[in-house]
């Protein structure tokens, strides 16, 4: 059976699936029954100074998707509600009885040197294996200036990273907002101040829905209602790009990062850990159906594993991320050609109207003795995948790469004007 | 000794649950989830086998989407009988037969329950259509089953005045007088018509039967045009031996005395009865015997089970309810004396004779046209249409089972919801007389 334990900067946890810092990890309680339950580790929920913040009634809203319930979810709830004291006390108490588990308590204090001096060692004394700054939270605290308002300004991202690396020798990982036009720069700022890693995304500016005969957003607050952060399934794509874009930077490449975004299966921690996580954080799917998911996800990854071969995570982390380019690297001569397997095809169409209405007419629409019958037409089809993608039949639409005649990408390619001076005298 | 011949055989609770909905309606939630079942097949198969040509995958993506009001219009526009048609088509032989899931491997959509949701909503909200301005044409529809209901329905949404006759005492034909009481439960024939005569412009008269109180002639004179949605009045005999003794009826009549009741325990029914017939209405009439309580009902056909008009599903269903199918066996005559018969004799395709004692004898062996109007031109047995619903004579349209067709009430909406069509290009444009 695989190895699947976890070292991120030094935090070492029994398997790689952490619950984020979220309403699941608010206190001694749930995160008890989360390690009873299999957990690796948990990043506390975001303390902040004294007195503590105040909580709103009526706190998510919810997206689901054609039966599936809650596929994005998000949330106008601030950080930990309690006194630091209390936070602090649970903390202690729960990391001595689980000492095997990684448990790293997320902070957020105002963007002063001495609040964030202050604290740090109220939390190193409670025996913490590391800190998560939150500089992600989009709502609310950054209207306070916290939060996601660190977090866009790289400045202040290596500033306070560099703080709190004086301050402690407990291991920083920097929490990173994904509501900013690129990854990057933040994620430069937190290895200029000194990050041990990365963590990311936090959630995502939104307005979930609109409460139509309250005229409202939701989720609604007596009438009225403000932009949340958005988690849950529907993010991985998003979270996925930046994981990945921070892991094939150059420079970047050496920075541990603890993958976070609509991880619900073992199936999407396979992702995060290919695309160059190695740790993983897990949050609404929790919320969806409990603590006890965390035993599929190991028993899927640990399964999947075995038949790959892959011994550890660290076999894993990072193994697509040579494989993730830019499009310009991509090679033009490649070809795919639909193909409909006649057997499994249920006649429904849908791959025939997709193509006809949206794409390159590449498929007809046939009657053969009464019988709906969709063939694909060769020379008109650019290998796409939509029919492939709107087929509701495993398997009956396969996607067949053709023979490739070498490497072509944009920069040599004939059709470019700006194509590379060298292939212009070639 | 147990009564041959009983009323009351079961408690009126017994019964009351026996003839309650064999298919319950499904909640809002359980339609939702039904209707995202759908896949939204380009050009879908489930359209093309309705009769009435319902555009199936619309009407449940506005269920999904939670336009119920939107899904009843898409299946009324095209089928104002949409909510019996929803109880009482064989679907697995019509637009859920042919559903892409099946080949999935799964399970068809539930069309049939999901269009009940739709219809269910709209007749609990009042028309679904307002009509068009008067036209000042004026036209007489003979017969309110499926045929006659749905002309006269269309031909009051395009601005005609539309007069309506029926010979029996009540109107809904079929569907009042034929189809089993738990496939229309809580009265539904009669609120359906309520919902369909509520568009305005319909003028209904019952106990008034063309040939006897008035004439093709009279009508042709009154009125622009005429439709006869008439269906079969005539049942099959046997012409056996001791076809005559009592309690040897129709199924037809005895399904009708049922459906009119007002007490299900003042029903008659014998402790064994024998029906005799491989279609729908051999089904309706053995299954609801044995929901009045009868013992012993056993279903004789002269054919295979492949060759039954019965659907599968229907004949499963009467088995469930435990009705004794026999196959290949032909009816020879009937034994009993003036108090009855006591036993229906059938020879069997073996050779061997089949005696099955019997207090009561169903037949269910095919009904026919009769006592049409002589002077319309007959085919096969019906009235003679050009495929739009012009019969011979100028003027006069029909429609449904009198035309012959499917014999399904589904295709009787159709052809009366077309014949209305002609009738209204007919009276634009007058071309035929």
């Amino acid at each position: 059976m695989a190895d699947l334990r976890c070292d991120l900067a030094g935090i070492r946890s029994p398997n790689p699936f952490w619950l984020a810092s979220a309403p699941p990890t608010d206190k001694a309680y749930n995160v008890r029954r989360a390690f009873a339950a299999g957990w690796g580790g948990v990043v506390w929920k975001t303390l902040g100074e004294d007195p503590p913040v105040v909580n709103l009634s009526s706190r998510y809203g919810a997206i689901g998707f054609e039966g599936r319930r809650m596929a994005g979810l998000n949330n106008i709830e601030l950080i930990s509600d309690r006194p630091l004291a209390t936070n602090l006390a649970e903390i202690k108490e729960v990391k001595r009885d689980f000492p095997d588990r990684a448990l790293v308590v997320s902070l957020m204090v105002p963007c002063v040197e001495e609040s964030w001096k202050a604290i740090l060692p109220l939390v190193e004394e409670t025996g913490a294996d590391g800190v998560e700054l939150n500089f992600g939270c989009p709502h609310g605290m950054s209207e306070r200036n916290m939060g996601a308002a660190v977090g866009q300004v790289p400045e202040y991202v290596e500033m306070v990273t560099r703080w709190v690396k004086a301050g402690t020798r407990m291991p920083v990982i920097v929490k990173l907002t994904p509501n900013v036009t690129s990854i990057l720069p933040p994620a430069h700022a937190a290895l200029a101040g000194g990050a041990d890693a990365v963590s990311l995304i936090n959630t995502i500016q939104s307005v979930i829905g609109v409460d139509l005969d309250r005229m409202a957003p939701e989720p609604v607050v007596d009438g009225m209602g403000t932009h949340g952060g958005y988690c849950g399934p529907a993010v991985k794509p998003v979270a996925l790009r930046m994981v990945g874009e921070i892991a094939r930077d150059p420079e970047l490449s050496g920075l541990p990062v603890s993958g976070i975004g609509g991880i619900s299966t073992w199936r999407d921690a396979a992702e995060f850990l290919a695309m160059g996580a190695t740790s993983l954080q897990v949050c609404t799917a929790a919320m969806h159906h409990g603590f006890r998911i965390v035993e599929d996800m190991i028993s899927g990854l640990s399964n999947w594993m075995d038949g790959k071969g892959y011994a550890r995570i660290a076999d894993v982390t990072g193994r697509a991320v040579p494989n993730f380019v830019p499009w310009n690297r991509l090679n033009m001569n490649f070809h795919t050609l639909a193909h409909i397997d006649q057997e499994r095809c249920i006649g429904c169409g849908l791959c025939y109207i997709a193509c006809e209405d949206t794409s390159h007419q590449a498929i007809a629409a046939l009657r053969i003795d009464g019988a709906r019958r969709y063939e694909v037409i060769e020379a008109e089809c650019v290998g796409c995948n939509l029919c492939a993608h709107v087929c509701p039949v495993p398997d009956c639409i396969e996607m067949r790469p053709q023979p490739v005649d070498g490497v072509l990408t944009w920069p040599d390619h004939p059709a470019n004007p700006r194509r590379r001076e060298s292939e212009r005298a070639g | 000794m147990t009564e041959r011949i009983a009323c009351a055989r079961l408690e009126s609770e017994t019964l009351r649950h026996n003839f309650s909905d064999i298919h319950p309606p499904l909640s809002a939630p359980q339609a939702v989830i039904e209707a995202e079942r759908c896949l939204r097949c380009h050009d879908a198969p489930c359209i093309e086998a309705c009769p009435t040509g319902i555009d199936i995958p619309a009407f449940i993506n506005r269920i999904a989407t939670g336009d119920v009001k939107g899904a009843a219009s898409a299946i009324l526009s095209s089928n104002i009988l949409g909510g019996s048609c929803a109880r009482v088509c064989p679907t697995e032989i019509l637009c859920e037969g042919v559903c892409v899931r099946v080949t999935l491997g799964e399970p068809a959509v539930e069309i049939a329950a999901l269009q009940r949701h739709a219809t269910d909503w709209q007749m609990a909200h009042g028309p679904a259509f307002t009509r068009a301005a008067a036209t000042g044409k004026r036209v007489a529809v003979i017969g309110t089953g499926p045929a006659g209901l749905a002309c006269a329905h269309r031909l009051a949404l395009l601005g005609h005045e539309v007069t309506l006759f029926e010979k029996a005492a009540r109107p809904g034909g079929l569907n009042e007088y034929g189809i089993a009481a738990y496939k229309l439960v809580d009265d539904f024939a009669r609120r359906e018509i309520d919902f369909v005569l509520a568009i305005g412009g319909i003028t209904l008269h019952t106990g008034m039967a063309l040939g006897k109180d008035m004439s093709l002639e009279d009508l042709r004179e009154a009125f622009d045009a005429v439709f006869l949605g008439l269906g079969l009045s005539g049942v099959r005999a046997l012409g056996l031996p001791g076809e005559t003794l009592p309690h040897v009826r129709d199924a037809v009549a005895f399904i009708a005395e049922l459906r009119q009741a007002t007490d299900l325990g003042e029903i008659a029914v014998g402790r064994r009865v024998v029906v005799i017939g491989g279609g729908n209405t051999a089904i309706d009439a053995a299954v609801q015997c044995r929901k009045l309580g009868a013992e012993e009902v056993t279903l004789v056909y002269r054919r295979g089970p492949e060759s039954m008009s019965a659907t599968r599903d229907e004949q499963d269903f009467a088995l469930r309810n435990g009705v004794v199918i026999r196959h290949n066996a032909r009816p020879q005559h009937f034994e009993g004396g003036p108090g009855g018969v006591t036993a229906a004799v059938f020879l069997r395709a073996d050779g061997e004779t089949l005696t099955l004692p019997a207090d009561l004898v169903l037949k269910a062996v095919g009904q026919l046209y009769e006592d049409g109007p002589p002077a319309l031109e007959t085919g096969s047995g019906r009235i003679w249409t050009d495929g739009f619903g012009r019969t011979s004579l100028p003027r006069v349209y029909a429609g449904g089972d009198c035309v012959g067709g499917q014999e399904l009430t589904v295709a009787a909406v159709a052809m009366g919801r077309d014949a209305a069509m002609t009738i209204h290009r007919d009276l634009e444009e007058p071309r035929h007389g």
